[in-house]
């Protein structure tokens, strides 16, 4: 796990944020959600939206316009921002990768999908690779256990049952632009048994 | 009121209290960390765990409310195993670096180590390990060494009203910081290192300066604000290491300000260890025979109503009773201890004190500020205020400039017009069960300002702030020296002239001698060409000017009395030698007097001090407050359309010795340039 410090100083310079306008409209419709005087507590919806709109990560300026645009103190916001692991302080890929690799997906094989993605991604865990398209880190779990493995790409997109060949081919399917499919990466249906239902293939008999 | 067994006792204790406090009631020590009276419970070192019976497990005493008919163990295998259990993972991360930990010696995790810790570890990995922080120039961080107790960030958030410090991170990877690595913005900050258990935060400027069995402590109080913190002066040798806080709950419970605090390093320079007098325009040293005869010549040769006296912000009672008395001998009524020109009303005691006393906040639920800064000229008063307000039940209000309150403040106006314009809120005023109108410095030392003073009296009596036992209106002095100055009567006396009459006349050569007892403060190209005396300790503005020095002691070198702005009586102490040849104050006035012809009544302090009493009884219930009845005060007249101005521009720089001190410049450089910085970013 990437190690939570002060103000990293490898964090490149980001001299101002706000919010964009359709942001800042979003942003006010999720204070609206709490009572008056409780705004803060959209403090994690307003950092995600800031993580996206700041290029999937959080410079300082950002965590400080949402403590702004919130009304509280700078360091409560810092405290949250670094608290939660899917918010990154530092630069990430355009794609960044969120390996799972806790024991369901271990089990089915995780270790050659983080092999393969460092392989085509052409960076290590941890790191941004040089064309800063992909990011790579290792998450715990992410709730998609039936479908493992499984990596998450940016905020919400899931690719599941995964192998060696598949993470290579969808790794450089996004160096390509394209946009690759969600969801499961062999044929079925959601979770749904491989190659169709094995049970409850008939209706049940009435009566 | 709930009935607790504790330890086989039973006993009764107050409804809402924890089991902690009650097991304190009942006599049992129990060891804590994170817990703090004065502070939010966080309950997170588990370091204070007692067993309940009927619980499934040990409870944490600090976060757990009494309740009818428990039955509290506190000294059982069970506790005993659990606390070894919590001290063996608290000592996993933290250093073995005791020999080399300014906290040594005084540290809570040491001494608790000792009751609960194992001879040897059990954990063989790499401990963990932080980056220091950068929280300016008071405080040393050495972050490996917290345990994270919070109650740095629980001080900085409630008592400071600063939240700059949290925890990032979580589990092994918290950490305590402020982020962005800057100087905290707090006058208090230095009670942090106070609370802090361990050493992860001490005192940059005693960093590894001395151990705490070295020192000789000295119970005294503090004199840089009006405030009257009680102190502990610890000191090695002829050198003060430090000043720490000392309970008194009536004034600055536990805390004191970092100028309280830090500021002693400027007693080590600048220092004035022997008398001068000026010969072709230098000033050159002097044996004290010398320099009092060439006081005594001046002063004799000088026609009464062409001498005059001024003390200043540290001048003690003693030294201010016995200069009156032996200017007051020859005749001299030119005399004032208001060298900040406030127009403060001597004839009146309520007029110049701060009535409510400043436990009285406690009960106040609406305020007026009048021309003062609380934050930057009395940061314990702040942080009252602050405590009330906290608690949902006082509105503060304020005429004058304010810089970033800790409190929510409606702003009423910046001039003193506004006083007559009050608007809703006098209904405010007389409608609130403990009112309290606060006037500051800003407000006084105009040259309107006793029109001023009178018409904030006129409010409190038009708001009826005053009444049956309870007297809300306040004065909020910035100088230690200044109520005791009042109190003796050094004040100009029948046709004499004050601080303005006393500078006007001098710029205009119709002054012969003018006696600067510590008077630093004021503009001394005014005082054109008369023959000056500086009685004082640091060389600042007042000894340059001076044609003859007297080298005096300093607060921490003397037994003096001050007078708190609530008219406390306190008692400093001496807690080392004055340096070189300087003498007490007092001592000083006395020796001046015999070279005169004209010996003051009094060979020692005790002798004095019966005189003092004698002169104004007030001097006689040493920590104790006598309420002053009210009266007419202030004076009419107009006023002028004039904002408020700030008073202390510098609350790291507002006297001698602190301007000589190398800390409060960092702290001038550091914090206060660093938010201009800001502001300007």
């Amino acid at each position: 796990m990437a190690m939570v410090t002060a103000d990293p100083q490898d964090v490149p310079k980001v001299a101002s944020f706000a919010f964009s306008a359709a942001n800042l409209e979003k942003a006010k419709a999720l204070m609206a959600q709490y009572p008056a005087g409780r705004q803060a507590s959209a403090v994690i919806a307003l950092l995600y939206i800031a993580q996206e709109q700041a290029g999937g990560w959080l410079p300082r300026v950002a965590m400080d316009h949402v403590a702004q645009v919130l009304e509280m103190a700078p360091i409560r916001v810092y405290e949250v921002a670094s608290f939660y692991t899917m918010f990154n302080l530092k630069p990430v890929g355009k794609h960044h990768l969120q390996v799972c690799t806790t024991t369901p997906c271990w089990l089915r094989g995780s270790d050659a999908v983080l092999k393969a993605c460092q392989d085509a991604a052409h960076c290590d865990v941890g790191e941004v690779s040089a064309d800063g398209l992909f990011s790579i880190v290792e998450v715990e779990c992410l709730g998609a256990c039936v479908n493992a493995p499984m990596l998450q790409i940016n905020n919400s997109e899931f690719y599941e049952d995964l192998d060696a060949n598949s993470t290579r081919a969808l790794i450089e399917s996004l160096r390509r632009g394209e946009k690759p499919s969600m969801g499961t990466q062999v044929s079925r249906q959601t979770s749904a048994p491989i190659g169709g239902p094995t049970t409850l293939k008939s209706q049940p008999a009435k009566g | 009121m709930p009935k607790m067994t504790i330890d086989g006792v039973e006993i009764e204790v107050p409804a809402g209290i924890t089991v902690l406090q009650a097991c304190e009631l009942a006599g049992r020590e129990i060891p804590r960390f994170c817990y703090h009276e004065r502070l939010s419970i966080a309950g997170n070192c588990r370091m204070c765990l007692v067993e309940q019976e009927k619980a499934p497990k040990p409870i944490a005493s600090c976060a757990m409310p009494v309740a009818e008919g428990m039955v509290i163990k506190t000294d059982t295998p069970v506790v005993q195993k659990a606390r070894k259990g919590v001290m063996e993972f608290l000592l996993i991360n933290h250093p073995l670096d005791c020999p080399i930990c300014d906290q040594g010696g005084e540290c809570d995790l040491q001494d608790q180590a000792m009751g609960y810790g194992f001879d040897k570890s059990r954990y063989h990995e790499n401990k963990r390990a932080v980056p220091d922080k950068n929280l300016g120039p008071l405080i040393k961080t050495s972050m490996n060494r917290c345990i994270h107790c919070t109650r740095c960030i629980r001080f900085a958030t409630e008592v400071a009203g600063v939240e700059e410090l949290g925890a990032t991170g979580r589990g092994e990877h918290m950490e305590v910081t402020n982020y962005v690595s800057r100087a905290l913005t707090s006058e208090m900050s230095g009670n942090m290192i106070d609370l802090c258990p361990v050493g992860a935060l001490t005192s940059k400027p005693y960093e590894f300066a001395a151990r705490p069995w070295e020192l000789r402590k000295t119970e005294s109080i503090d004199v840089l604000d009006a405030v009257g913190s009680n102190i502990r002066i610890d000191a090695r040798g002829a050198e003060v290491m430090r000043v720490l806080p000392r309970l008194h709950e009536e004034i600055n419970e536990e805390w004191i300000s970092d100028k309280t605090r830090f500021a002693c390093d400027g007693l080590k320079r600048q220092r004035l260890d022997r008398p001068y007098i000026r010969r072709n325009g230098k000033l050159e040293p002097a044996t004290w025979g010398d320099a009092l005869t060439a006081v005594a010549w001046k002063l004799r040769g000088a026609s009464a109503d062409r001498v005059a006296a001024l003390s200043g912000d540290l001048a003690d009672v003693e030294a201010q009773y016995a200069l009156k008395e032996l200017l007051a001998g020859m005749g001299v009524r030119n005399i004032d201890c208001r060298q900040d020109g406030a127009k403060l009303d001597p004839s009146n005691r309520a007029g110049y004190l701060f009535n409510s006393t400043i436990a009285g906040i406690d009960q106040a639920d609406v305020i007026l500020l009048v021309g003062t800064d609380p934050r930057h000229e009395a940061p314990i008063v702040n942080s009252r205020i602050r405590r009330r307000w906290l608690t949902g039940a006082l509105t503060v209000a304020s005429i004058g400039p304010l810089a970033n309150p800790t409190y929510g403040v409606t702003a009423l106006g910046m001039s003193p017009a506004m006083l007559q314009n009050l608007g809703g809120f006098a209904d405010k005023l007389k409608n609130a069960k403990n009112p309290m109108i606060i006037v500051g410095m800003g407000a006084l030392t105009r040259e309107d300002g006793a029109a001023v003073l009178a018409q904030a009296r006129q409010v409190a009596e038009a708001c009826n702030v005053v009444r049956e036992g309870w007297n809300g209106f306040n004065v909020l002095h910035t100088a230690g020296g200044r109520v005791g100055g009042l109190d003796v009567g050094f004040v100009p006396g029948e046709g004499g002239r004050d601080r303005d009459g006393i500078l006007a006349a001098a710029q205009a050569g119709e002054m012969d001698v003018i006696y600067l007892l510590g008077a630093d403060e004021i503009d001394m190209a005014k005082l054109g060409k008369a023959f000056v005396v500086y009685q004082g300790h640091h060389g600042d503005a007042g000894a340059h000017r001076a044609d003859v020095v007297l080298p005096g002691a300093a607060y921490t070198e003397k037994d003096a009395i001050y007078v708190n702005t609530e008219g406390r009586v306190q008692l400093a102490r001496r807690a080392v030698q004055p340096p070189g040849e300087a003498r007490e104050d007092w001592a000083i006035v006395r020796a001046l007097s015999e070279v005169i012809n004209n010996k003051l009544p009094f060979d020692t302090l005790a002798q004095l001090r019966a005189g003092l009493v004698a002169a104004n009884p007030v001097f006689a219930g040493i920590d104790r407050i006598k309420s002053a009845a009210w009266g007419s005060f202030g004076a009419q007249g107009a006023v002028a359309d004039r904002p408020f101005a700030t008073t202390v521009r510098n609350f790291y720089m507002t006297d001698p010795i602190s301007r000589a001190s190398p800390t409060m410049a960092r702290c001038t450089a550091e914090i206060l340039g660093g938010q201009t910085l800001a502001a300007a970013e």
